[in-house]
């Protein structure tokens, strides 16, 4: 059976270009990148190249760039990082897990946390975190919002909230895992002081990231141990992984300017007609600016985590809420901030393309689902209501 | 590989259910036209960290019980070395709208509640089907001891006691429709525990010598007095005023007691007064909150009423017959004569009293192997 991935939001495979860059690094190049000898001056060499790439990628200095293990990390260095007891955290109630709870604890730990919610269309209002920011007072402020939502897709206004946070003298981090390299990148359009990116989720591979982090930023390393990322962050270089994020931000960068994201566009233009031609069908949050490659689609009277099971075994991989919850499925925060009941909430699946996406995986999903669909609906028509 | 043959297996990470989905994707092959698809689910139904902190209840959650992240681990790995399709399906809300709130409910009300009975009847024969339908499995598997088969004369399906009497589950199954039979089917009904066991051995299951869960799945350590006010705490409700007084059989006060939840007729401990011979919970009213204690004699019965009857191998209970019946998971079925009583209720009335019938527990007709149907003890 020919499969289809449509799971892009969760993980992506590596370009071919990206293993090529990273194979000499697991066995010929495999010094360790603080050692003076050549083999560490060879892995040395590899990470500057990289960080080279980082920050043309963040337009920022070299210096601004520090590697980590991916976007939970650097979610959590932000946050851990900056605030203490009596200060102001403000986020948003669509945010990622990882910063979600990171909020939990700050709380715990006597940190104020002000969670803004989205309209119904999955968007914040710049103007509501001005108004958080206004309870701050005197109190040192964090401002962590997400460049694109891992749900939705939804972009947000976050060159507007840098500026409300820069003439409030609030710090700003962006968690941008879902919107980097997939939308035109810029730390200094964007005003932040911190933004965290994952290399898997853009073709690179898994367990390593990086963050921006402003210089002069008083940001207290979250991993402490030897003096690596200068002393931003301690542990050995994890050089292939490092290797191969230089080069999934190298590609991506190159997919933005060769119209890369427009084909996408158009394949989600093509998925998301098919699908809303099924009755009791629309998009959460279609109508807020979106990346490219993602939708995310209520089906009325339908359990999602079904219709999910059901693709699967039919070889159409999406899925239901964001995948990590060890397995199983709760309806998702994030629709049912943007007012979703919980009954909708998980009527709803999440397509999201592959930059490598095709027509022909395209019209796949489309001979499946509204099949797939009518026969969910038929055994178990009340099944939405019923539930809860 | 047609729909029709593919299976759904109920896994909840013990050796049984586990046995199960390897006898069903390793041995019934079959030819390849009629080779079984086997998918592995999981109900997942309570989150065992929920309550934690809450009245005593401790921190971490034990290991070996349903729905702990361990026992979704180990039905993963069953199912990846079985190299099956597997998902954890998330059931918590119905699990707590029809087990959990009914379970809390009964004990409040003086009645002592089976919670496995109503999650047969209300999730794993109700809504793993429909999801198993869902996904295209026609029939479901679950590790059950019990034999379930079509009688082409009577035109029903049969639910009988399995080759394994000591593991006999079906005291627990006797609220299944014919429906419901119909599309399931119990791979171990003619194997005995240690065979099970052998077989898992044979298939290489890692967990072939985990040891059965006994405890009721949702209560941590089995304190199921200690769970009820953890819940209602939880929810936000006080735990209902149900003190009151100890009275023996005549009536006489003898002391007072702190929540008619905290007892189970037949119970011996725990009843806060001291006297020269032992004494027993009788009966609970819980209306009156009253306890009524006395001697062992004072607890046998001759006469049960069930009610929300289930009938399997017959349409109906249409006159007096004779049967054996069971009225605890533990009890040794005994001789009754049963019929039909008022307002769709069914009375049984035993050869021999029989010690601490208890109202919420179920009452299970036999006809020999088979189980002509059952109810709940009023």
């Amino acid at each position: 059976m020919r499969r289809v991935y449509c799971d892009a939001n969760a993980t992506t495979p590596l370009l071919p270009e990206v293993m090529a860059a990273m194979r000499p690094y697991w066995m010929e190049e495999f010094g360790n990148a603080s050692s003076i000898h050549l083999q560490g001056q060879k892995a040395r060499k590899a990470v500057d190249y990289a960080r080279e790439a980082l920050a043309g990628f963040f337009h920022c200095r070299e210096a601004e760039v520090v590697f980590n293990s991916g976007g939970t990390e650097g979610d959590n260095t932000a946050i851990f990082g900056i605030l203490r007891a009596g200060d102001h955290f403000i986020t948003t109630s669509i945010e990622h897990s990882a910063v979600l709870r990171a909020a939990d604890r700050m709380a715990e730990r006597r940190v104020d946390v002000t969670l803004v919610a989205p309209s119904k269309d999955g968007l914040i209002d710049p103007e509501e975190i001005r108004r958080a920011i206004g309870l701050s007072e005197s109190r040192r402020t964090l401002v962590s919002v997400m460049l694109a939502n891992n749900e939705t897709g939804v972009l947000q206004p976050v060159e507007e909230i840098g500026r409300i946070a820069e003439e409030a003298g609030a710090y700003f981090h962006i968690d941008a895992v879902q919107g980097a390299g997939k939308v035109e990148f810029d730390v200094r359009r964007f005003r932040c002081h911190m933004c965290s990116i994952s290399a898997h989720k853009m073709h690179g591979p898994k367990g390593v990231g990086a963050m921006y982090v402003r210089r002069g930023t008083p940001l207290e390393p979250l991993i402490v141990g030897g003096s690596h990322e200068r002393r931003q962050r301690a542990g050995t270089e994890n050089v292939p992984g490092i290797v191969g994020l230089g080069k999934a931000v190298e590609m991506a960068m190159a997919g933005i300017e060769d119209g890369t994201m427009e084909r996408i566009a158009q394949l989600r233009g093509q998925l998301e007609t098919g699908i809303l031609a099924i009755p009791g069908t629309r998009v959460n949050g279609g109508r807020a600016p979106r990346v490219a490659n993602t939708t995310n689609i209520h089906f009325e009277q339908l359990e999602g985590e079904a219709l999910v099971i059901a693709l699967d075994l039919k070889g159409i991989a999406v899925s239901g809420g964001s995948a990590c919850h060890s397995g199983s499925t709760e309806p998702s925060h994030v629709l049912m901030a943007m007012g979703l009941d919980k009954n909708a909430a998980r009527a709803s699946l999440r397509f999201s393309l592959l930059k490598t996406a095709t027509d022909e995986d395209v019209d796949q999903i489309l001979r499946v689902v509204p099949e797939a669909v009518k026969h969910l609906r038929a055994l178990a028509p009340e099944a939405a209501v019923t539930l809860g | 590989m047609t729909q029709s043959t593919k299976i759904a297996v109920a896994m909840s990470g013990g050796v049984d259910s586990s046995t199960a989905a390897a006898i069903l994707a390793r041995e019934n092959c079959g030819s390849a036209e009629t080779r079984n698809t086997v998918v592995g689910l999981t109900l997942q139904l309570w989150d065992q960290t929920r309550l934690k902190g809450k009245h005593g209840i401790a921190d971490a959650p034990r290991a070996g019980r349903c729905c702990s992240l361990d026992d979704v681990y180990d039905a993963r790995r069953v199912a990846e070395q079985l190299d099956i399709p597997y998902y954890v399906v998330n059931q918590e809300e119905r699990f707590e709208r029809d087990v959990v709130r009914p379970f809390v409910n009964e004990y409040l009300t003086g009645r002592t509640p089976i919670p496995c009975s109503l999650c047969n009847n209300h999730i794993k024969f109700d809504q793993l089907l429909k999801t198993a339908r869902c996904v295209g499995a026609e029939r479901i598997a679950t590790g059950h001891y019990a034999v379930n088969e079509y009688d082409p004369a009577r035109r029903r399906w049969i639910l009988k006691r399995p080759a394994d009497l000591a593991k006999d589950q079906t005291y627990f199954l006797f609220g299944l429709t014919q429906e419901q039979l119909a599309r399931t089917l119990f791979p171990l009904g003619h194997m005995t525990k240690p065979q099970v066991r052998e077989a898992a051995r044979k298939h290489g299951l890692m967990l072939a010598e985990k040891p059965d869960s006994q405890e009721i799945c949702f209560v941590p350590g089995g304190d199921y007095k200690q769970f009820i006010t953890a819940y209602l705490e939880e929810q936000g409700e006080t735990t209902p005023e149900t003190a009151g007084e100890l009275v023996t059989a005549n009536g006489e006060v003898i002391g007072r007691h702190a929540g008619v939840h905290n007892f189970t007729v037949g119970q011996r401990k725990g009843l806060g007064v001291s006297s020269a011979s032992p004494l027993y919970v009788i009966n609970i009213d819980a209306g009156r909150r009253r306890v009524t204690v006395g001697a062992d004699a004072e607890l046998a019965t001759r006469t049960l009423r069930a009610r929300y009857l289930n009938w399997i191998s017959i349409a109906e209970l249409a006159g007096p017959m004779r049967v054996k019946v069971k009225i605890r998971h533990r009890h040794e079925p005994a001789w009754a004569t049963l019929e039909p009583g008022e307002s769709d209720e069914a009375v049984a009335n035993f050869d021999e009293p029989q010690r601490a019938v208890t109202p919420g527990q179920a009452a299970v007709f036999y006809d020999g192997d088979e189980v002509l149907g059952g109810g709940w003890i009023v």
